[in-house]
């Protein structure tokens, strides 16, 4: 029998595989591997070189650096003295020199605190946790505000730029993520009468803009008050940031609430606990844990939107910046100015977002694809 | 029945039934103690400060002017009328907004799972760097470090000698339609129609024949083309008014406010980064297994993005994305920041300012808000309702 498919002459040589490994091989594969990415890549290095190199000339190789006052700046690139120069009133606002110890003492005690809590190793978290809701905010108002335990009193008018920024974040989370766990457990009661308080209290501060609550919280709140009481500005503010915020962080609850089968509650239930102990106990720990990230990225939202307290007139870092603008001895530097601005907003935001991604894989023990 | 009456009953604060009421009981008598405190106190203070409440103060004249309206508007207007443009600019600049930061979004999206390594960096370092900055930073950037450092009108910056680019805005030329200009947004409205009619009749043809049509090339055809026809049958009945110097500012085209084009360009840039996100995640949630599926059909590359990886990527985008565009709508009333005459700042600000009736005023605008809010939800509610996924 003849072997009709059997090949006779042999098969022409093949040119040798491209070369798969080291820096050359990268490239091919990443950058020019078809004629169609190899022309997107050129285009797109030409356009980052075309934005980034100026930038950084003005930003950093042409910049003026040193010096305090006006004339240190040479006007070729940005002319960082600006900010250097008013480096104390961006941190401290209008603090009295002689008191910023205690603001400082705060920065270092909360940043201990966040460290603590944001390292998985350290142990003790719960405790730590509970100090950080309950027992921080407390030292920090006597010491920031004062007027007790042998401290002077530091009216909130006073306080500016970045303790401003930080002490409304500060407050907007501690507040606004107890109100936003009991609006949660009341959008899901069986009872109709506080779940539809929940739900239309949720849902009202979620269609309305900040902005609006803010107004209303400057303009609308010393009415609902009796005359007499006199009403900080500040305090005004912090009050329409956590009714705002409270409702996003219920969704955020209610969402890890959902996640949790019911299962657990009712064998919660069939040992005999209460409607308290097994939310406390049972369901909130397993529910929080899961919308850790989610807690996280509301605060991100929160923290960026600290910033709008400057449209009701309170100094915050932005609202610093702005003020310096306008000083006839230092006009045309709002580059510099909101550049910097952008990127102390940005190093905040951006390393709670990538603390919130790690978090996310740490809990996220199951199938991946 | 049975089991009620064998069991002995435990005492009254142990019924849940009897919890349920008085928890709520407690709930509506505090909600009433607190509203009427607030009612009593703000009625105490209003007559203190010598304000009379209600709806009156927007039959009154406005006395002010605004910079940007879209309808009709001066000084002698009421306040009704000023209500009226400030919402038609806040729904301007939405409206201009979504549709640039949709278009944005979508592109960086996309571009993030480029296979091209460079254009994948960049398009993460874009989402990166903007959503981690505040909407009113940007806003503020925009309009005091780069618009308001462009030239004088006299130096302005100019494209072809028709579009000018200065300090007071972005001057374009202004189409002025000439009679007989009528006729194309009729023949567009006819295609529209057409188009409608033909994708429905290729959809039943389909399905009893199994034979397709070119809807996408025949209802370009019909869109572009009937309108295009009808206006060069009529004539071309369209006049471009060029801007020109004259003196110290241009006279002739439509100006862009300055105001508007910060927040516009700052809107669409810190949203576009929230949309990529989206659309990515939509893109990255269809299964790879769907796309091998309708490979192994010898679907072409084609017809696997558009009826398999879109429609389910969409399910997961569409819902997000709306969220994002309601965002951008609350987000537009930042335009106070820079002077937009926006509602915020045209009614809650400057009006309220003129006659200090807060609460009307501040529910007003809240109550846009709330309503453009609760009318997207509840179209989304209905869009998530045809497109859930149909288990068979």
């Amino acid at each position: 029998m003849e072997a009709t498919s059997t090949r006779t002459e042999m098969i022409p040589e093949r040119r040798a595989p491209d070369m798969r490994r080291g820096a050359m091989g990268w490239l091919r594969a990443n950058l020019f591997n078809t004629p169609l990415n190899g022309a997107v890549t050129l285009v797109t290095a030409a356009l980052l070189a075309w934005l980034l190199w100026p930038a950084l000339q003005w930003a950093v190789f042409q910049a003026d650096w040193l010096g305090d006052s006006r004339e240190a700046c040479s006007g070729e690139g940005a002319c960082w003295v600006f900010i250097s120069a008013r480096f104390e009133s961006l941190v401290y606002g209008f603090y009295p020199a002689a008191e910023r110890w205690r603001v400082d003492l705060v920065f270092l005690l909360m940043a201990a605190l966040v460290a603590w809590l944001a390292i998985p190793r350290l142990p003790a978290k719960r405790w730590v946790g509970l100090f950080a809701l309950v027992g921080f905010p407390v030292v920090a108002f006597f010491l920031l505000v004062g007027g007790s335990f042998g401290l002077e009193h530091v009216p909130t008018r006073d306080w500016g730029g970045l303790m401003l920024t930080l002490t409304i974040a500060t407050v907007g989370i501690v507040g606004s993520l107890p109100i936003g766990v009991v609006l949660a457990l009341g959008r899901r009661s069986q009872m109709p009468l506080v779940r539809g308080f929940c739900v239309v209290f949720i849902e009202f501060w979620r269609g309305v803009p900040l902005i609006t609550v803010l107004f209303m919280a400057s303009v609308m709140l010393p009415l609902f008050v009796p005359t007499q009481v006199e009403f900080d500005k500040l305090l005004r503010a912090l009050v329409g940031i956590m009714l705002f915020w409270s409702a996003y962080m219920a969704e955020v609850v209610r969402g890890g609430l959902q996640a949790i089968p019911g299962g657990q509650e009712e064998a919660a239930k069939a040992l005999g606990m209460g409607y308290w102990q097994r939310m406390a106990l049972i369901v909130l720990p397993q529910a929080l844990k899961l919308v850790i990230p989610g807690i996280v990225n509301t605060f991100i939202a929160l923290f960026k939107d600290t910033s709008l307290v400057l449209i009701i007139g309170l100094f915050d870092l932005l609202a610093i910046i702005r003020a310096g603008l306008t000083d006839s001895d230092w006009l045309g530097f709002a580059t510099e100015g909101y550049v910097f601005a952008a990127l102390v907003f940005w190093v905040f935001c951006f390393s709670m977002s990538r603390y919130s991604q790690y978090i996310e894989r740490r809990l996220h023990t199951g199938h991946r694809n | 029945m049975l089991r009620s009456s064998s069991r002995e009953r435990g005492p009254l604060w142990r019924d849940p039934t009897f919890r349920a009421l008085l928890v709520q009981g407690i709930l509506l008598l505090a909600l009433g103690a607190f509203i009427a405190m607030v009612v009593s106190n703000t009625l105490a203070n209003l007559e203190a400060r010598g304000i009379t409440t209600g709806f009156g103060f927007l039959q009154e004249r406005a006395g002010f002017s605004i910079p940007q309206t879209l309808i009709e508007y001066s000084g002698d207007s009421t306040y009704a009328r000023t209500f009226v443009v400030g919402l038609l600019n806040t729904l301007l600049v939405s409206a201009m907004g979504i549709v640039a930061a949709t278009l944005i979004g979508f592109a960086v999206g996309i571009a993030r799972l480029s296979p091209n390594w460079l254009l994948a960096r960049l398009a993460s370092a874009y989402v990166e760097i903007f959503r981690n900055i505040p909407l009113l930073v940007q806003i503020l950037f925009w309009y005091f470090a780069v618009l308001q450092a462009l030239p004088s009108p006299r130096n302005s910056h100019s494209l072809f000698e028709a579009i000018f680019l200065n300090v007071r805005g972005v001057v374009l030329p202004d189409p002025q339609a000439l009679p007989g200009f009528a006729a194309t947004p009729w023949a567009l409205l006819v295609a529209v129609v057409a188009t409608w009619w033909l994708v429905r009749f290729a959809r039943r043809r389909q399905a009893e024949t199994g034979r397709p049509l070119p809807v996408f090339k025949l209802g370009a055809l019909l869109l572009v083309g009937l309108p295009l026809a009808t206006f060069l049958a009529t004539g071309m009945p369209l006049e471009w008014s060029i801007p020109a110097l004259k003196g110290f500012n241009f006279q002739g085209g439509v100006t862009i406010l300055p105001e508007l084009m910060a927040l516009w360009l700052a809107l669409s840039i810190y949203t576009a980064s929230f949309i990529a996100e989206i659309v990515r995640s939509g893109i990255q949630s269809v299964p790879q297994g769907q796309v091998e599926a309708a490979k192994a059909l010898s679907l072409p590359a084609g017809i696997i993005l558009r009826k398999v990886v879109i429609p389910q990527a969409m399910r997961v985008i569409v819902p997000q994305l709306t969220s994002q565009h309601l965002n951008l709508i609350k987000n537009s009333s930042l335009a106070t920041a820079i002077g937009y005459p926006d509602l915020v700042a045209v009614f809650s600000g400057t009006a309220l300012n003129q006659t200090g009736q807060a609460i009307e005023i501040v529910a007003m605008t809240m109550a846009v808000y709330l309503l453009i809010n609760l009318v997207v939800s509840a179209l989304m509610n209905l869009y998530n309702a045809r497109t859930l996924l149909k288990e068979r």
